[in-house]
């Protein structure tokens, strides 16, 4: 039995390819682009590829990430705040709080303990705080992305950054830097407001132990840091954070199949859809 | 079974799709009065669905408008945003209130609206309930030099909105005060004197309106829900407002009773497949209300309850009683308490939400931040924390707008609300195994 999550975020598309142990046989990451559809197809080859199975071979297909609906040879969709909950609780059995950082938005979510959504927050509509802060940053300072959390851990005197918004990010930056500031310190600052407003969602909710920290941005070790210092509890981050969200639509197209549904029977503790049986 | 043999269907009952019916016909008829007022020049005095006065008004015939409703009603028409532009255009900011730029738009327009013409406001009637009531009918004083009346109505923090506690009287007596300045604006404007006996009608009318009301909203007990809060509930608002202190408005709210009962005995819900039951706070994104509602509706969510019902309902969901044999003194008893209970709502809403929520046996309450009224969106997102940890009452905290479309997100906003219910079930299938 063989099911598959494409998870279609704003910056990045995953996917991700499990068998019905359940293990990840095979990954793919594809910048999402202009094309929404040919991201996720595109996500979906390769994830089938690297895991050696035929597209065909696939029993069930979930579509999340906020172009799920994009997903067209899906079989049916599902929130990533329910994906990266059930994707979470799958990579560390004992999460009770899910951080997720993404490309464009911030969740915070409590989980049950099978991986279900107890409560939910999300950041406003503008991608302040985001993933998308770090991106403007790394332009900014002309760093590439994967550098910037490794750099700002070098930072002695961090500045205190007076705005999460993007647009004025960069001329932020850049006045810190005409004052003579080090690039680690404009950094760190930048890191400090994207942790501080990510905790202050995550309150919104409740932390509880175990945290588990998801999506993109996890993989950058000064934001993992900040977040313990600040919830001032360890923080689970798995290799497979990034996917985190395509494991748990892969999960719950597990769970369709388990039980024996077809599209929209809605077996599993989401459903589907509208068409989901409560 | 063949298709010979087929059962004809079960007569409808003429009072399903009644209150539609003559919702449409009496908001056709407001029109047709606003739109001859504008060209006869007979009194209107421009109103706000929260202390509208209206009794006093209907008691010399004067029209009343109410810009509010104007306002959303080009937002349901998808033309809000012309109004608004024309607005911003003239040098209104984009973060002030919605519906103030909307009827500005209108004003600069020659007052065209997409269902008449706007009369010129002769006056103004504004109570303190909204910061930008005063504001906003200043705009018309400047632009049509007309007497603006605004009711000081003084709050009250806490509990126990009963007319003897200490103090009441002595704001009583000051509210009545002013409603005596306003009925002389009001004789200056018609050159009549007060008929008292007008007023008394119009008082009998809202008690009646009141009374018809409360049981609409009690209907609403019974599973499943035969209306929605939100769809025909702002119908039923938008009457109640506009027929406040007539016999119209009494008779519409009878024949929304009637159906209401009819759909209660036949079994037929606001939705087929009523799955999750929801209170609404705050006020409704009016740009996208059919959407808005699609949205719940794919997952069986109807809305039984909306505090908009309440607190733009001039406190007729708590139930209003004049006593006609002493009617100033008993206007202004009620209104200065309608106003208290509304406006403490605002503080203390939670207990209220709490108490709906058992009554109701609702599974959930969504809240609406409009991101151009801070006076109703500020600490929504705190209610909602309060309620998940105090009471484990699941909340959805969504934003937009009520007239600006600019401020919608269909990605978000659907994300959301699917987000939500998928919890909400998951919640259910877990507490069933």
């Amino acid at each position: 039995m063989l099911v598959a999550g494409v998870d279609v975020g704003s910056t990045q598309t995953k996917a991700v390819i499990m068998d019905g142990s359940p293990r990840v046989l095979g990954r793919a990451l594809v910048d999402t682009g202009a094309r929404v559809d040919r991201a996720a197809q595109a996500a979906f080859e390769s994830a089938a590829s690297d895991a050696h199975v035929a597209e065909a071979e696939v029993d069930f297909v979930i579509g999340t990430g906020y172009g799920r609906y994009r997903v067209e040879f899906g079989d049916d969709q599902v929130t990533e705040i329910s994906c990266h909950a059930r994707g979470a609780s799958f990579l560390f059995p004992g999460t009770s709080s899910v951080l997720d950082v993404g490309g464009q938005d911030t969740k915070a979510i409590r989980v049950g303990e099978e991986g279900q959504v107890l409560d939910f927050c999300m950041n406003d509509k503008c991608s302040a705080g985001t993933g998308r802060f770090l991106g403007a940053a790394s332009q900014a300072l002309e760093l590439p992305l994967g550098e910037l959390g490794k750099l700002a851990l070098t930072a002695r005197r961090p500045v205190r950054m007076t705005t999460t918004c993007t647009v004025f990010a960069e001329s932020e930056i850049l006045g810190w830097l005409a004052l003579g500031r080090k690039v680690e310190d404009v950094l760190m600052g930048v890191h400090v407001a994207i942790a501080s407003r990510s905790i202050s969602l995550l309150r919104r909710v409740g932390i509880e132990p175990e945290i588990t920290f998801t999506g993109g941005v996890a993989r950058n070790e000064a934001m993992v840091n900040l977040i313990e210092q600040l919830t001032e509890s360890p923080v689970n981050v798995s290799e497979e954070s990034h996917f985190c969200g395509a494991i748990g639509a892969a999960l719950h197209a597990l769970d369709r199949v388990v039980a024996g549904g077809t599209a929209g029977a809605g077996a599993d503790a989401v459903g589907a859809g509208g068409d989901a049986a409560s | 079974m063949t298709v010979e043999e087929k059962q004809p269907p079960a007569p409808r009952s003429e009072l399903i799709g009644a209150t539609r019916r003559e919702s449409r016909r009496l908001m056709e008829g407001w029109w047709q009065r606003l739109s001859d007022a504008a060209a006869d020049g007979r009194p209107a005095a421009n109103v706000f669905v929260m202390g509208s006065a209206a009794e006093i008004l209907h008691a010399f015939d004067i029209v009343t408008c109410f810009p509010e409703i104007t306002a959303l009603q080009t937002a349901i028409r998808g033309s809000s945003m012309d109004y608004l532009l024309a607005a911003e255009d003239h040098g209104y900011s984009p973060d002030i209130c919605g519906y103030v730029k909307v009827d500005v738009g209108l004003h600069l327009k020659e007052r065209r609206h997409p269902m008449g013409t706007l009369p010129k406001p002769s006056m103004v009637v504004a109570t303190n309930m909204c910061n930008t009531y005063v504001k906003w009918a200043e705009i018309w004083e400047r632009r049509y030099r007309c007497p603006v009346v605004v009711l000081d109505l003084p709050g009250w923090r806490g509990s126990g909105f009963e007319a003897g506690r200490d103090g009441f009287e002595a704001d009583r007596r000051y509210v009545e005060g002013q409603l005596r300045e306003l009925i002389g604006v009001c004789e200056t404007i018609t050159g009549r004197r007060l008929d008292i006996d007008r007023l008394r009608e119009s008082m009998l009318a809202v008690n009646r309106l009141s009374e018809l009301y409360r049981d609409v909203l009690a209907e609403n007990r019974h599973r499943p829900a035969p209306f929605n809060a939100m769809l025909d509930g702002v119908n039923y608002m938008g009457i109640a407002n506009i027929h406040r202190g007539t016999e119209e408005g009494v008779r519409f709210m009878q024949v929304a009773l009637d159906e209401l009962r009819e759909r209660v005995a036949l079994g037929i819900g606001a939705l087929a497949d009523e799955r999750f039951r929801l209170l609404f706070v705050g006020t409704t994104c009016y740009t996208h209300f059919v959407r808005f509602l699609e949205l719940f509706k794919e997952w069986g969510g109807v809305f039984v309850l909306s505090e908009y019902m309440t607190f733009a309902g001039g406190g007729i969901d708590k139930g209003i009683f004049y006593d006609t044999d002493r009617p100033l003194e008993s206007l202004a008893e009620q209104l200065l308490l309608s106003s208290q209970r509304s406006m403490s709502g605002v503080f203390y809403s939670q207990d209220w939400h709490d108490q709906v929520v058992r009554d109701y046996q609702l599974d959930g309450i969504c809240f609406h931040g409009v991101k151009s009224c801070r006076t109703i969106s500020t600490g929504l997102p705190d209610l909602r924390e309060w309620h998940m940890r105090r009471g484990d009452i699941p909340g959805l905290f969504v934003q937009s707008d009520l007239v600006d479309t600019r401020l919608w997100s269909e990605a978000q906003m659907k994300n959301r609300v699917d987000a939500f219910f998928e919890a909400l079930q998951s919640r259910r299938l877990m507490r069933e195994r």
